[in-house]
């Protein structure tokens, strides 16, 4: 069998969720490929071609694939379908867009968010926001699945594949008008080692920012939200850590006035080592946490910025 | 121009879920069951859109059993104009449920067809993309903002780095996200009044579907449960736990 792997980038760099995504398309027993999907794009085929494990990398460079909207890229997939059994995609906002249009294209049932690959028709995935975990075989001739990246690891690097071009396509029925992305220094949520979160706790937008951010850059950390804190204007949408935002699962996951809604716990629950600060010792987040320190979050943080700075001395 | 509202009756989001004892799925019995969240913030975006005089009607669907037609009420109390139940009592799978909805926007011809990005329960975040694959439409999904357009719809998305806005030919499909819209509340009056509303019932044979399922569940557990830590007294005793036992800092 032969898995087309659909690539997430920004233009010029790839992505690490198709390094995490690689590991599941590889999984599945067959060689693979991987589809890198643009405009400018060709610096991304060669990240691509350097993970190991991956046999072909396939370029589609055009103006009408410029922001991977559904619509071109999937048809750009169905054109390429007649020689793959899969199709793997990361479960990024990408992923989740472009995927289903894919698979209904096929004919197919998509299998979403897989957590563990059991054999190449059998996936793991979470259900009721990670409060089952359903196993299914898919009985579609062609496979289309999308891959909680936080369940596995990245493909190393030390490949050497050959890259091809694809003519790209375009479709008129969308079209980019432009976007606001976050400008950080700091590492993207879904691969970063530490993450530090806040909830509605915080009580406003200037004091999320006074209180978590200088703790996030004394531990080099990525910074998550609750739901309730994004709802409430504390943070932006793409803070969002639980089961309708980001799935992470960093080294250490820091709640801070987080309650640990089931929502969220879907969202960070498989952190390597979680931390909760709440004031409240009822709160479920200690239930999953391997460290709880029951205080106010605005007493303790700023100390505990000052050890940490130490500590990493 | 008509709004087509295709909504779902999942376990409410309140509801601690259980696995059944022998694996077979999660059981529903006697649990509470409300309408899928992001379909009320739908519900909601399209009632909006007819009092603002952009929609001249909003037509709901829900594929499910009889009691699905509590759905498609809650649904007209908050004002929507009338439902269409197709019953069955099989759990259908998000293609089905697309290819159902494709016969209905043939019947209705609706300029926007407005959806939930994911159902609660079965998380699959793919009904929407279908519904647009499948009639060829573009598709606008995790809305945070529609601007209606002549002939056009922009929507602004909810990316993973931000937000993104795309222009959309109509007619087209768009999923919403959390920030949307807050769904009203019905009034006591407009309840009473949606018992009044006219419900069509079909079923996926109508439309010439076939609903079995592609998918074989094999199993369903429950997730591995994570132990509860320590309680640390103070600041430096966490920091050095991190340190030194976890070895994470």
């Amino acid at each position: 069998m032969t898995t087309l792997l659909v690539a997430e980038h920004s233009g010029s760099e790839l992505n690490d969720a198709t390094a995490k995504a690689l590991s599941a398309a590889s999984a599945l027993g067959g060689e693979v490929h991987v589809l890198v999907a643009g405009k400018d794009c060709k610096g991304v085929a060669e990240q691509a071609a350097k993970l190991s494990g991956v046999a072909k990398v396939l370029v589609a460079d055009g103006d009408g694939l410029g922001h991977q909207l559904a619509e071109a890229t999937a048809d750009l997939i169905v054109s390429m379908a007649d020689v793959y059994d899969a199709f793997v995609a990361p479960a990024t906002a990408n992923g989740k867009n472009i995927m289903p249009r894919v698979a209904a294209l096929l004919d197919v049932m998509q299998v979403s968010d897989i957590t563990a690959v059991v054999d190449a028709e059998t996936f793991e995935r979470p259900i009721y926001a990670g409060n089952a975990i359903q196993t299914v075989k898919s009985i579609d001739p062609k496979k289309v699945v999308t891959v909680r990246t936080a369940s596995f690891p990245a493909a190393e690097a030390g490949g050497s594949a050959a890259i091809e071009e694809v003519a790209a396509v375009s479709s008129d029925l969308s079209s980019f008008v432009g976007e606001k992305l976050q400008e950080s220094d700091r590492p993207e949520l879904t691969s970063a080692k530490v993450i530090i979160s806040g909830g509605r706790a915080l009580g406003s937008r200037e004091q999320f920012q006074e209180v978590i951010l200088p703790v996030a850059d004394a531990l080099g950390a990525a910074v998550g939200a609750s739901r309730a804190a994004v709802d409430a204007g504390y943070a932006p949408n793409d803070w969002q850590v639980g089961q309708t935002g980001k799935v992470v699962a960093p080294d250490l996951y820091i709640a801070c006035g987080i309650s640990g809604a089931i929502q969220h716990l879907a969202g960070m629950k498989d952190s390597k080592v979680i931390v909760a600060i709440n004031k409240d010792e009822e709160a479920p987040i200690f239930q999953v946490a391997d460290y709880g320190l029951v205080a106010d979050l605005f007493d303790v943080l700023p100390e505990f910025k000052a050890e940490v700075e130490k500590a990493k001395r | 121009m008509k709004i087509l509202v295709p909504v779902k009756r999942v376990i409410d989001y309140n509801v601690k879920v259980r696995v059944k004892a022998d694996g077979s799925g999660v059981d529903l019995a006697n649990v509470k069951m409300s309408m899928n969240p992001f379909d009320e913030i739908a519900v909601e975006e399209a009632i909006r859109l007819k009092e603002a005089g952009k929609a001249t009607e909003v037509v709901l669907v829900s594929v499910g059993p009889q009691q699905a037609q509590e759905t498609l009420r809650t649904g007209l109390a908050m004002g929507a104009d009338r439902g269409i139940l197709v019953k069955t009592d099989a759990l259908t799978e998000p293609l089905a449920v697309a290819k159902i909805l494709k016969g209905i926007v043939g019947e209705e011809e609706p300029g926007l067809v407005i959806l939930g990005k994911q159902a609660i329960d079965d998380d699959c975040n793919q009904t929407g993309q279908m519904l647009a694959a499948l009639l060829g439409w573009a598709q606008g999904t995790f809305a945070n903002k529609l601007d209606l357009g002549e002939g056009t719809v922009d929507v602004t998305r909810e990316v993973d780095g931000g937000l993104q806005t795309v222009q959309l030919k109509m007619p087209a499909v768009v999923t919403t996200d959390l920030r949307l819209n807050e769904p009203r509340y019905a009034s006591l009056p407009n309840i009473m009044k949606a018992k009044k509303k006219p419900i069509d019932e079909k079923s996926p044979d109508d439309y010439g579907v076939d609903i079995s399922p592609r998918l074989e569940v094999v199993a369903t557990k429950e997730p591995p449960a994570r132990e509860a830590g320590i309680k640390v007294a103070s600041v430096a005793e966490l920091v050095e736990k991190l340190k030194n036992e976890a070895g994470v800092l």
